[in-house]
């Protein structure tokens, strides 16, 4: 017999099975749900969790990658075999499309994103292909408002979070009843925190995409943050360019997303560099963040993730 | 290392939101950035001091209002333990709100600011958590700088509340002196009040013994999903997906599937497709039953020799959480975990006044923040335990069937 100390989970394992609960609920629940795969660790992290939760039965939603066209080739390349490794249908949708489909303008200035923009390729491929829940890698400790979002959340036909008209989430109850049109997006890791998230990687020794690793790279100095040198950016003559040893700690758009400087090559490496910081991800990493106190809130009002 | 989860319950004048600024930033929790981000924020204030309340309120109307209207999560952790806080505002138009938080506490930390001692709202809040058996309190008295840090003062509020909690039932009740503000007694011991020995409040946070308050008593299992692979080698692999609710479950239970009846015995248990021996509660695995029975979501399997209840109508408490009223009649969708049934509200016996337990006659309507004694009939026969032997197959809720939003908070009895 065990004792009951060995029925204890140790908190990355508790975590574990409420996002496995979680997903469960999503294939249950909704007629056509979709996971959103960014390339990033946090959508890595969602993808293994959802392998575990109904192994060994198939992969129970499409991936869908909204591509901005200024993505790491390194996360596109993981992204096509991960989706083949685990079986799932990949769908991607590019806001270059939806620009000119649209007509929509195209950001301008020296580190124009199309981080916005995504928010309507993404509203199209929901209703393109009828998804009435979008799983997301969203965390709570990331940013102030969405520590307040629900994990399953949902949205009007437009896609808009509306912060005070917020259903109340008892116990691990979750209502994902919804009206034709609207739509629901599922967060199942709000609870853990980017050092869970690293640990986790790390305790089921995830693979990642080789940019969250140490690597010499060529970038452009930018008050303090390290942008990589793409064709997405505006490089001026008086701009500083280096080369330096970095890596990724979060992965978005290369117009958008910085790297730290660091030499940790392995997870345990970088796990220890996580702890060690004294800077929030979004702080070192996200540009578009720091535009206005409320950023998140508005984007996430409009329709964003 | 484990979790914590806990609810901070406090008005707005309280230092709920300080306190837990403190608590983050005591702990290294706040980072550099997010601090800037509050320093810029707090400047322009009179006395230059940079202020805690303003790391924990986000929206933009909690901000220009300086008050906290939904309940918002915090996360930090030391190497014993993570912590999830569930900041909930606590004055009354806002019960709604710290009873979904409290509904997420293994304890819950109560302020009382020590110039007025246990007033109207610390009654209302620790009410709420005896209503949702959160297993631990710690009573915060806050503010002691102002009472000269008496001793005689604390131990005053400490007799006071124990009068209260004697009516309420609670177990495990701590008493904490604190000052927030400047962080006594929070992650430093305080040098103003060498008196109180019984050590800083996260340092009781982090010994909370938790491993009384999982149940693996009395096994429960809720089927969520079922997974059916339909592949050549997989072909009549049928096995039923959930999270276990209480108890514990070994290969060769002989089981019994409620509400129908029928009767089983567990022929594997997998856990992310690898094959254990036994699994315990809050464990999320996947069960393989020896005989081909109709199972589908919701359903629950238990040892035959330790029964929930299965019933058509029963006693629950409800906590309304709807703009529009509840009346007798009404007719709702009642969710209970995986399980959905339809119910109508047959009889509302009482009001139960949160901020003095009185039970009030109901005239009328039931409004939103009330908590009633109802009688609930299901169209359908449900397998529950009561709320406080077993929490996580004693709850539910209730959803609007056009509307789709949720309305009530449902403790069985």
């Amino acid at each position: 017999m065990m004792s009951i100390e060995n029925r204890r989970m140790d908190h990355l394992r508790q975590l574990e099975s409420e996002s496995i609960y979680i997903m469960r609920e999503v294939a249950a629940q909704f007629e056509r749900p979709a996971l959103l795969f960014s390339g990033g660790k946090d959508s890595i992290t969602l993808v293994r969790l959802a392998q575990k939760a109904f192994a060994p039965g198939r992969f129970p939603f499409p991936l869908v990658h909204i591509d901005t066209g200024h993505n790491f080739q390194e996360a596109l390349d993981y992204r096509d075999a991960l989706a083949r490794e685990v079986g799932a249908e990949l769908i991607v949708r590019k806001v270059e499309d939806t620009i000119r489909q649209r007509g929509l303008t195209e950001p301008r200035g020296k580190f124009a994103s199309r981080n916005w923009l995504q928010t309507h390729t993404l509203l199209d491929t929901i209703s393109e292909f009828g998804f009435d829940a979008c799983i997301g890698g969203a965390r709570r400790d990331e940013e102030k408002a969405r520590a307040k979002e629900r994990i399953f959340s949902v949205r009007n036909d437009f896609g808009e979070w509306d912060p005070k008209l917020q259903r109340p989430e008892l116990w691990d109850v979750y209502n994902g009843r919804i009206h034709k049109g609207e739509n629901v997006r599922v967060f199942p890791i709000s609870n853990w925190t980017e050092l869970d998230v690293w640990s986790y990687i790390r305790a089921e020794q995830i693979p990642l995409p080789s940019i969250y690793f140490a690597h010499e790279r060529e970038v452009l100095v930018h008050e303090g943050q390290l942008i990589a040198i793409s064709p997405f950016i505006e490089i001026e003559p008086d701009d500083t360019v280096v080369t330096r040893s970095v890596r990724y700690r979060t992965v978005g758009d290369m117009t958008c997303t910085a790297a730290v400087e660091s030499t940790a090559s392995t997870l345990d490496e970088v796990v220890a560099e996580i702890m060690a910081t004294r800077i929030s991800e979004r702080g070192e990493t996200r540009i578009d963040d720091r535009v206005t106190e409320a950023a998140m809130e508005d984007r996430k009002k409009g329709g964003y993730f | 290392m484990d979790i914590l989860r806990f609810i901070t319950a406090g008005s707005v004048d309280d230092g709920k939101s300080t306190l837990i600024g403190r608590l983050l930033y005591d702990s290294k929790s706040i980072l550099a950035d997010q601090l800037e981000a509050v320093e810029r924020s707090s400047k322009g204030r009179m006395d230059g001091e940079i202020d805690l309340a303003l790391l924990t309120d986000g929206l933009r109307a909690e901000r220009e209002q300086g008050i906290t209207i939904d309940v918002a999560y915090r996360y930090f952790s030391t190497p014993v333990r993570k912590f999830i806080i569930s900041d909930a505002p606590g004055h009354i138009q806002y019960t709604r709100n710290m009873i979904t938080g409290a509904s997420h506490a293994d304890a819950i930390i109560i302020l009382i600011d020590a110039r007025q001692g246990v007033l109207e709202q610390t009654r209302r809040h620790s009410i709420i958590a005896s209503m949702l058996r959160i297993g631990h309190v710690i009573v915060a008295i806050n503010k002691m700088d102002l009472v000269d840090f008496s001793e005689a003062r604390f131990n005053e509020i400490q007799q006071e509340y124990l009068g209260v909690a004697s009516s309420l039932g609670m177990k495990d009740i701590r008493f904490i002196p604190i000052c927030a503000l400047a962080g006594d007694n929070i992650v430093d011991p305080s040098e103003r009040m060498p008196w109180y020995v019984g050590g800083t409040l996260l340092n009781m946070l982090e010994k909370l013994e938790l491993s009384g308050d999982t149940n693996l008593e009395h096994p429960r299992f809720q089927v969520q999903y079922v997974i059916r692979p339909q592949t050549a080698e997989l072909h009549d692999y049928r096995g039923y997906a959930g999270r276990i609710a209480s108890g514990v479950y070994r290969r060769g239970d002989q089981v019994r599937v409620l509400p129908s009846g029928r009767e089983s015995r567990i022929e594997r248990i997998e856990i992310a497709g690898v094959e254990v021996e036994e699994a315990f509660a809050s464990q999320s695995v996947v069960m393989l039953l020896t005989d081909d029975l109709d199972i589908s979501r919701g359903d629950l399997i238990v040892h035959p020799d330790d029964l929930p209840f299965v019933s058509q109508e029963t006693d629950v408490l409800l906590c309304w959480l709807d703009e529009r009223p509840l009346s007798v009649g009404n007719k709702y969708m009642l969710q209970h975990n995986s399980r959905l049934v339809r119910v109508v509200v047959r009889e509302i016996s009482h009001r139960i006044d949160v901020n003095t337990l009185e039970h009030q006659p109901v005239e009328g309507a039931v409004r939103l923040n009330e908590v009633v004694q109802a009688r609930l009939k299901m169209a359908a026969p449900l397998a529950f335990d009561a709320y406080e032997d077993l929490r996580a197959t004693g709850h539910a809720i209730l959803v609007d069937e056009t509307g789709h939003s949720t309305v009530a908070a449902v403790m069985f009895q």
